[in-house]
C-alpha cells in the first residue's frame, strides 16, 4: 500500500515547476495568450526536448514510456501556472493512438508528437458538450466521406492532426485526419479564458479509409472521454492550489481593522474549506489517474467522482479567490481573475458536475 | 502508487474474515450470551488493544493490520472489541505512554478485559472548545489530591466506574496550558454526585458530575503534576487515518440507497428523481474522498511521518456527512421519517429518525467544525490566530 508519489515523480514535478517558473511566469502567460495562436512555439519545443510531450509514448516511438500517474504530475504543474498550450489535447490524442492505433499509424504519428512537430486534438462531441456517446452524431456517408462541423474542439486552430469521432451505421468510429488533407478547415474561437483556445473543425467530403481508422468502439470512446476528465481535473488542482496560495498570502498581508484579514474567521474558514476541497479532489484525482493504467474497470467511476467534485469546488474557489481579495481581485492586472476564468473553462470540459453525479448514481445502482 | 496488499496483509485479512464468518452470527441468531462469548473470543485473539505493545498485553499489530482489522469489522458491522470504549480508545494509550509501572499493571489488564467502564472528564460548564482554560480544582493534601468543581457532558458517566479527568493544580502560571494535571478517579469516591442529562434524542448518556472535597490518592495521577495538557494532547492524537469510519460510512450509504429504492418523491419513485440521485452521488463522492484522503495519510504513517493537523480534513468531512446524510434520510421519508422506535409507522425501527437526532456526538463531541477549520487555517495555512 503506497498512495503517494515516488522520488522520481517528485523530481519530475520539481523539473516541470522550475521550467515553467523560469520560462513562463505570469507576465509571459499573459503575452502568449494575447497572441493569435495562443501558444509559444519555442516553449512547446522545449517541452518536447524535456521529454514531456512523449511522456506516455512508448520508448520505441520516441517517448519516455511512463504512465498517467506520472502525467498528472506534469498537468498539475501546467495548471498551476496556467501554461497556455495544447498539452492536454495532444497528450490525450497520443494516449489514444498508443492504445488504438495500428503499427503503421503509431510509427507515423507518435514520434512526430513526441518531438513536438505535430500538435494533435480530439474532435469527439457534436450537438452539445455533454460527453455522452449518443452525442456523437456526425455520420459517414456511403461514399466513405465525412462532411460536417465539429464545434468546440479544444486547440482546433493550431492542431496538425485530429482524432475525429463519427458514426458508421450503428457503430462508433474514430479517424485520424491530418490538417492538410483536402476538405479540412478550422477556425479558432476565443473564450473568456484566453489561456485556452477552442475552435471548429470543418470537414467537407473528407475521405476515410482503413489507413486512417483507429480500432475504436463505445468502450474505447468512453475511456478516451474519461481520460479527458482526468487530465482536466489534474490541471484544475494546480490552478486551485495557486488560488489558495495567492489568497492565503494576501490574507496574511492585507491589514484591515488593525489586523491581517486572515485573522477573521469569515476569511480564514473559507480558506480552510478551500484547503479541504483541494486535498479531497487531489486524492480523488490521483486514484483516478492510477486506475487508467492499473485498474481500467474502475476508471469511469473514479474519473466521474474526481471531475464532479472538482468542477463544483474549483468554480467556488475561483469566485472566492476574487471575492476575498476585494476590489483588487476584480482588476485585469491582478492575476487571480485569470484563475476564475480557468475554473469556468474547466467546468463543462468532459462533463460538468450534473453529468458526472448522474453517472455516479447510475454506476452505483440507482 | 500501489494499492496492493502484501501476502502477510492478505493472509491477515483472510484470518479476520474467517474468524468473523465463524464467530459472528447474523443479528437474529445472536442469543443473550452472545456478547460475553464474543468479547472472550476477540480477547483470545489479542485483537483488543490491538495496537498496544505485546508487553502490556496488547496485540502488537502494525498500522496496516490495524486498518485491515478495523475495515473488516466495520464491513461486517461487528460489535466493538470491548465495552470499555474510552479505556480502549485513549485512557489506555495514555496510561501506556505516561503511566508508572504500577499504573500499567493495575489498569491495563482491566481495560483489556472491559472490567470497568471509563469516562472522560474534560469539559466544564464554562469550558468547551477552549479546553485549556479549565477550572475544576485539585489541591495537594498529604498523599491525596482534593478535588472541588464540576465536569459536564461526560459521556457514559451514568454507567461508569472510573473517570480520567483534567484538573487545575496551579493557577499561577502565565500559560493556561501549564498547571493542568491528569487524574484517574474512582467514581464511587465519597463527594461525587452524577446527574444524567437527557439529550434531544431522548437518551441520557452524558451527565454532569459534581466534585465536593473528593480525595484521590496521589498514585492515581497520570504523568507529572502540572503537565496534564501534554498527556491529553498525545492521547487524543491516538485517533488515526479514519479508515475504519469510512467503511462504516459506505455501509450507511448502502442503507440509504436501499431506502431510496423503496421511497417516493413528488409522487414518483425517489430513485428516478434527479435531485435525489445527485444528492446520493455527492455523498458517495465525499465518502470516497474521505477514503482516499485516509489512504494518503496512512501512506504517510507507514513511511514514518507523523500525522498532524491534516486529519482535521476527514473530521470535517465526516461531521458534515453525518448531518447531511441523516437529515436527507428523514426528509425523503416524509412524515414517516419522523417516527421514532416503537411508533406505529416507524421506518427501520426509527433508526433514521434517531440518527437525525444523534449527529452531535460526532459533530460536536470531538471538536466542533469551526475549531477544525481554525486548526487547518492556523496550523496548515499559517494564518494568524484569532
Ligand atoms: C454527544 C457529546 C458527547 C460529549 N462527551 C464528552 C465527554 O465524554 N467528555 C468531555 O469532557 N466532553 C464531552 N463533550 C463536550 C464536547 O467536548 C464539547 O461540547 C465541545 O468541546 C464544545 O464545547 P461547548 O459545547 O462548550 O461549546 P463551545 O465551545 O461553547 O462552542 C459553542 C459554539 O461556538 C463555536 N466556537 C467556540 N469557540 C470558537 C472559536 N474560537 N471560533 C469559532 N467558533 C467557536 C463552536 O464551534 C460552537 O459552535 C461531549 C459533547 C457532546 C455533544
Amino acid at each position: 500500500m503506497n498512495f503517494g508519489f515516488t522520488q522520481e515523480q517528485d523530481l519530475l514535478r520539481d523539473q516541470v515547476r522550475r521550467f515553467l517558473d523560469d520560462n513562463c511566469a505570469m507576465p509571459e502567460v499573459r503575452k502568449i495568450m494575447k497572441q493569435p495562436s495562443g501558444v509559444s512555439a519555442d516553449l512547446w519545443q522545449q517541452m518536447a526536448d524535456l521529454g514531456l510531450l512523449g511522456l506516455i509514448i512508448p520508448a520505441e516511438f520516441g517517448g519516455v514510456g511512463l504512465f498517467w500517474e506520472d502525467l498528472i504530475v506534469v498537468l498539475e504543474e501546467t495548471g498551476r501556472s496556467l501554461f497556455p498550450s495544447p498539452f492536454i489535447s495532444t497528450t490525450l490524442a497520443a494516449s489514444t493512438l498508443v492504445e488504438l492505433g495500428n503499427a503503421a499509424q503509431k510509427k507515423k504519428w507518435l514520434p512526430e508528437i513526441a518531438s513536438g512537430n505535430t500538435i494533435a486534438a480530439c474532435a469527439i462531441l457534436d450537438e452539445h458538450d455533454c460527453p455522452q456517446l449518443d452525442n456523437i452524431t456526425l455520420a459517414i456517408s456511403s461514399e466513405r466521406t465525412l462532411t460536417g462541423d465539429k464545434s468546440f474542439v479544444p486547440d482546433a486552430g493550431i492542431a496538425d492532426l485530429f482524432l475525429v469521432a463519427f458514426r458508421d451505421g450503428d457503430e462508433l468510429a474514430l479517424a485520424l485526419i491530418a490538417r492538410d488533407e483536402p476538405g479540412v478547415d478550422t477556425s479558432t474561437t476565443a473564450t473568456m479564458d484566453e489561456s485556452k483556445r477552442t475552435g471548429t473543425l470543418k470537414l467537407d467530403n473528407v475521405s476515410i479509409d482503413a489507413s486512417n481508422l483507429l480500432q475504436c468502439d463505445g468502450k474505447a470512446m468512453t475511456r478516451l472521454l474519461d481520460k479527458g476528465s482526468v487530465a482536466v481535473t489534474a490541471e484544475m488542482i494546480g490552478a486551485a492550489e495557486t488560488v489558495l496560495e495567492m489568497t492565503t498570502q494576501y490574507a496574511k498581508d492585507r491589514i484591515q481593522f488593525g489586523h491581517p484579514i486572515g485573522k477573521y474567521q469569515g476569511v480564514k474558514h473559507r480558506l480552510a474549506e478551500i484547503y479541504l476541497d483541494i486535498e479531497s479532489f487531489k486524492s480523488l484525482l490521483y486514484y483516478a489517474a492510477w486506475t487508467i493504467d492499473q485498474s481500467p474497470d474502475e476508471l469511469s467511476r473514479s474519473a466521474s467522482i474526481a471531475k464532479a467534485y472538482a468542477s463544483d469546488a474549483f468554480v467556488a474557489i475561483g469566485i472566492e479567490g476574487v471575492q476575498l481579495h476585494g476590489a483588487i481581485g476584480f482588476t485585469a492586472e491582478y492575476d487571480v481573475q485569470l484563475f476564475l476564468k480557468r475554473s469556468k473553462w474547466a467546468r463543462p470540459m468532459f462533463g460538468d458536475s450534473d453529468y458526472h453525479y448522474e453517472r455516479i448514481a447510475a454506476l452505483g445502482g440507482l | 502508487m500501489d494499492f496492493e496488499y502484501t501476502q502477510e496483509e492478505q493472509a491477515f485479512r483472510q484470518e479476520v474474515r474467517d474468524f468473523l464468518d465463524k464467530n459472528l452470527p447474523p443479528w437474529e441468531q445472536r442469543g443473550p450470551g452472545f456478547m460475553a462469548e464474543w468479547l472472550k473470543k476477540v480477547r483470545g485473539k489479542c485483537w483488543v488493544g490491538f495496537s498496544w505493545p505485546k508487553e502490556v498485553g496488547g496485540g502488537g499489530g502494525n498500522i496496516m493490520e490495524q486498518v485491515i482489522l478495523k475495515e473488516e469489522m466495520a464491513r461486517r458491522r461487528a460489535p466493538a472489541l470491548g465495552t470499555c470504549f474510552m479505556g480502549l480508545a485513549w485512557v489506555g494509550p495514555g496510561i501506556i505512554k505516561y503511566g508508572t509501572e504500577e499504573q500499567k499493571q493495575r489498569f491495563i489488564p482491566e481495560i483489556l478485559d472491559s472490567k470497568y467502564q471509563w469516562c472522560t472528564g474534560y469539559s466544564e460548564p464554562n469550558v468547551g472548545s477552549d479546553l485549556a482554560s479549565l477550572q475544576c480544582k485539585a489541591v495537594r493534601d498529604g498523599d491525596s489530591y482534593v478535588i472541588n468543581g464540576t465536569k459536564i457532558w461526560t459521556s457514559l458517566a451514568p454507567f461508569a466506574d472510573w473517570i480520567s479527568m483534567l484538573v487545575r493544580t496551579d493557577n499561577s502560571s502565565e500559560s493556561k496550558h501549564e498547571g493542568i494535571t491528569s487524574l484517574l478517579v474512582k467514581l464511587d469516591s465519597p463527594g461525587i454526585d452524577i446527574q444524567p442529562i437527557e439529550n434531544m434524542a431522548g437518551a441520557s448518556i452524558f451527565a454532569q458530575i459534581f466534585f465536593d472535597n473528593v480525595r484521590v490518592p496521589v498514585e492515581n495521577r497520570l504523568g507529572e503534576e502540572g503537565k496534564g495538557w501534554e498527556v491529553t494532547i498525545s492521547s487524543l492524537a491516538n485517533e488515526r487515518s479514519s479508515i475504519g469510519e469510512v467503511t462504516a460510512m459506505y455501509e450507511k450509504l448502502e442503507n440509504l440507497k436501499e431506502l431510496i429504492k423503496k421511497a417516493r418523491k413528488n409522487g414518483k419513485p425517489a430513485r428516478k428523481d434527479v435531485g435525489v440521485r445527485r444528492r446520493i452521488a455527492e455523498f458517495e463522492s465525499r465518502i470516497e474522498a474521505m477514503r482516499l484522503n485516509g489512504l494518503r495519510y496512512l501512506t504517510k504513517q507507514i513511511k514514518g511521518e507523523p500525522l498532524s493537523s491534516e486529519t482535521s480534513v476527514n473530521k470535517l468531512h465526516r461531521a458534515l456527512l453525518e448531518i447531511d446524510m441523516t437529515d436527507f434520510a428523514v426528509d425523503i421519508l416524509g412524515q414517516a421519517g419522523l417516527q421514532l422506535s416503537g411508533q406505529e409507522e416507524a421506518v427501520d425501527h426509527g433508526r433514521w429518525a434517531t440518527a437525525a437526532l444523534s449527529w452531535p456526538d460526532v459533530v460536536i463531541g470531538g471538536g466542533t467544525p469551526n475549531i477544525q477549520k481554525n486548526i487547518v487555517a492556523e496550523r496548515i495555512l499559517g494564518l494568524p490566530k484569532d
